[in-house]
């Protein structure tokens, strides 16, 4: 993913020129003093001694993706139509404007799909480790030769920054299928003492906020260990996936490898009770987790669950201060915080508060918030109508309880799901916006006293999928990742992803890890 | 005249009887009633719980060095006793051939699993290469409280050989001995509180596992659950219940007996992986990446 802030702002800045041919983006306000130029015509707007610093529109340019206007599943090496014949528009949660039509997959193409996946799994898990691998390298490869298409119809399906998708979503998911394609010829060296064997099919289920990227975490490790696949991408954002399929046929991976079946809940569900399914790997929220782990009981079905996270994000007084009003930025409005790991709990040492509160306050009225396909744009479009209208109820929500909230006076697009970056300050252990993971761009800050206090706070909640700690001093460091309850704790950074790292939760956040050596095992048996 | 032994309840390093009151005849072969068992009830198991997370921050924090001494302190303390845990097994039918090969198979365990306390974190933990300027590594760190429903069919072996692996990571348990034959259970607890393990590392119930299994399962502050019996239904009410709270479900239905069935993968099924990242730069140069 290279050396890439999520959040930052790396253009150059221009000032406020007055012709109404370009279309200018504007963050909220700004304290940046106008310069006179003699080459410039200033606009008016200097009269009130501040104007607003803004960027010149950089839109990517959209004109080299391949789109078809209707996707089929992708079952047996082939695009194959649903049973049902049913199709379903996928849209631009920017424009509300359908992109394509999905098929709609239902109970009987899983079946088809399971069916497929068993009778590839026959010469699949015996084919030679060596060659296993060339294919997942070829697959890695491809993405790379593709990145930048990947990259705009990532942003354009799930509203995303273009800037997040070319950065980091796009490049890990190819670093992913390269990493563990090289684990497949070398897995008797990651389990002592056994011989791993592949499990069998294995269904997987992922979310919305990373498609391309979830994809791979799952794929990758599942072929390089000899397992056949089915995956069913989530319903708002499949495009991605789709052209994955694409380049899993066209990288000659035998037919029925991996089967791509789109479709809504029924369609999952299916999936977790096919009884020729021996593994389901999920991504998404605590809730649909607990059902899988309910419906698989008494089956043999191994699982893995990567599921919801509430995390907290710590600033103690001897923090390097304006980069952790960074990592704040960067932990909570990273993807909309449509992060499951995202910093959403931010807990402030009292004798500083005042003062990163009063940063991030500033920090945020420079966040640009609008067209995903902008290069300049921070903050983009939230996923979906339903996900914007959870985060407006649980603003609602914040408010009634009591917390002070705090919005910059940005101006939000006319059309599309947009939130606002939001504070709430005043919050309590007790505060269900503070307890409960609402998915979007919503951050508690509470503050403490000392070492203990925060621990306390910090892991008094039933997740446990990552932390945030912010200090100069090692020693606590130490200490503070040994203590909190969660499966990935970032000290002095935030939100840094790696295939060689496992990744993964704690209590109610789930169990097993995707990601490094680790990310081997729930794929394997002995 | 002899005086006869009572079997109570091992919880947080106390021996009570249950809060039940309530008692199981326990017979042997000809059918004489050999002693009363506590037939624990939800309460006592709550109790135990209880008792168990107040001892996990002590026992995980300790040295791992330490718990090693402690496990192999167990062992010593079993072999001094090992004439007890004999006789016990042959009270409750087995040969004397069987019970001693069960009691030095149990004394062998806690030494081998005393020796991996130190050393399962470096084979199962790792530093990760990642692409960035970041310092990134992974260590395995106990789960927390696991509770097991033990093995029904011996009295000694079953229980040590499952308590052990989750000890050695520096969770703490509650246990439930084999209900027809639970003597050694709390004659082993007697070895666990004579051997520096700190109260509530682990606790012992006896009693009946189709009344106290649903129980186990949808505790919601357990975080993972052993079964090592066969029994289909059990199986799978506990993993239903356990998705309450997501909590790691593992059947051990294991022949103790086999060597094979004492590894660190058993280890490493109630430890989390923990990952923990920070920057390779000097904090505030230009340039740094936070």
């Amino acid at each position: 993913m290279g050396r890439i802030t999520a959040i930052t702002i790396s253009v150059k800045i221009k000032f406020y020129i007055q012709n109404p041919k370009r279309q200018k983006r504007t963050p909220s306000s700004s304290n940046i003093q106008i310069i006179e130029s003699s080459n410039y015509q200033i606009t008016k707007m200097s009269k009130i001694k501040k104007t607003f610093a803004s960027y010149d529109a950089a839109p990517e340019n959209t004109s080299h993706i391949d789109l078809k206007a209707q996707y089929d599943l992708f079952i047996n090496g082939k695009f194959v139509k649903p049973q049902s014949k049913q199709y379903y528009d996928t849209i631009n949660p920017a424009t509300e404007k359908k992109i394509a039509s999905i098929a709609k997959g239902n109970a009987k193409d899983i079946d088809l799909a399971v069916k497929s996946a068993k009778k590839a799994f026959e010469s699949w898990s015996k084919t030679e480790p060596k060659e296993r691998a060339k294919y997942i390298y070829r697959i890695a490869r491809m993405i790379q030769e593709r990145a930048r298409e990947f990259a705009v119809i990532e942003t354009m399906n799930g509203g995303k920054p273009i800037r997040e998708s070319r950065d980091i979503d796009i490049p890990l998911a190819a670093n992913h299928f390269f990493y563990y394609a090289g684990w497949a010829d070398k897995l008797d060296y990651a389990f002592p003492n056994r011989k791993p064997k592949p499990v069998g099919v294995v269904g997987q289920i992922i979310p919305w906020n990373f498609p391309l990227l979830m994809a791979a975490w799952k794929l990758a490790p599942a072929l390089a260990t000899g397992n056949t696949v089915v995956l069913k991408p989530a319903e708002s954002t499949p495009l991605t996936a789709l052209k994955l399929a694409e380049i899993i046929q066209e990288s000659g991976l035998p037919d029925g490898v991996v089967q791509i079946v789109t479709g809504f809940g029924d369609a999952g569900a299916a999936l977790v009770n096919h009884p020729l399914v021996n593994k389901i790997a999920f991504t998404g929220s605590t809730e649909v987790g607990k059902y899988i782990q309910k419906a698989v009981a008494g089956s043999n079905k191994k699982v893995t669950l990567e599921l919801g996270g509430k995390a907290a994000n710590i600033i103690f007084d001897d923090a390097p201060i304006d980069q952790a009003v960074e990592g704040i930025v960067n932990g909570i409005f990273f993807n909309q915080g449509h992060v499951c790991c995202a910093g959403s709990r931010l807990f402030v040492q009292e004798n500083i508060a005042d003062k990163v509160i009063q940063k991030l306050k500033d920090r945020m009225k420079t966040l640009i918030i609008g067209d995903p396909m902008d290069k300049n744009t921070d903050i983009g479009a939230i996923n979906s109508k339903e996900q914007l209208l959870k985060i407006n109820n649980y603003i609602k929500i914040g408010i009634a309880e009591g917390a002070e909230m705090y919005q910059t006076n940005c101006a939000l697009p006319s059309q599309g799901y947009f939130c606002k970056p939001t504070l709430f300050l005043h919050t309590s252990q007790s505060h269900r916006i503070v307890q409960e993971e609402i998915f979007g761009p919503v951050l508690t800050i509470q503050t403490f006293r000392t070492i203990e206090e925060v621990i306390e706070k910090a892991n008094n909640i039933p997740y446990g999928l990552s932390a945030g700690v912010w200090t100069d001093k090692g020693s606590k460091i130490f200490n503070l990742t040994t203590k909190l309850r969660a499966g990935v704790v970032w000290a002095n950074t935030y939100n840094k992803f790696d295939p060689t790292s496992p990744f993964g939760g704690y209590q109610e956040s789930g169990f097993g890890r995707e990601g490094g050596v680790h990310g081997l095992l729930p794929y394997v048996h002995f | 005249m002899e005086i006869l032994k009572t079997y109570k309840l091992f919880i947080g390093g106390a021996f009570p009887r249950t809060e039940s009151g309530r008692y199981y005849k326990l017979e042997n072969k000809q059918k004489q009633v050999i002693a009363n068992m506590c037939l624990s009830s939800r309460k006592d198991f709550r109790n135990a719980v209880v008792a168990a997370r107040k001892a996990v921050e002590g026992w995980s924090g300790r040295a791992a060095f330490n718990r090693g001494q402690i496990l192999y302190r167990i062992a010593e303390i079993l072999e001094g006793r090992k004439a007890q845990f004999v006789a016990e097994l042959l009270l409750q039918g087995s040969t004397k051939s069987s019970a001693e090969k069960e009691v030095r198979l149990a004394i062998d365990r806690c030494v081998y699993y005393s020796g991996w306390c130190d050393k399962y974190q470096q084979l199962f933990g790792s530093v990760n290469p990642v692409a960035t300027s970041h310092f990134n590594f992974s260590v395995p760190e106990p789960t927390g409280v696991v509770c097991v429903i033990a093995d029904e069919n011996t009295s000694l072996l079953g229980l040590v050989s499952a308590i052990l692996p989750i000890i050695v990571g520096g969770n703490t348990c509650v246990v439930l001995a084999s209900e027809s034959k639970p003597l050694c259970s709390i004659t082993f607890a007697e070895v666990l509180a004579t051997s520096d393990l700190a109260a509530g590392v682990v606790n012992i119930l006896t009693g009946n596992s189709k009344e106290l299994h649903t129980h186990f399962a949808s505790h919601m502050d357990v975080n993972a659950i052993i079964y090592c019996r066969e029994n289909a239904a059990e199986i799978k009410a506990i993993a239903e219940l356990s998705s309450m709270n997501v909590k790691r479900s593992f059947v051990w239905n294991k022949d103790w007996l086999k060597a094979e069935n004492e590894n660190p993968y058993l280890i490493m099924d109630v430890q989390e992986i923990k990952t923990t990242w920070h920057p390779i730069e000097n904090i505030g140069v230009s340039g740094a990446k936070y």
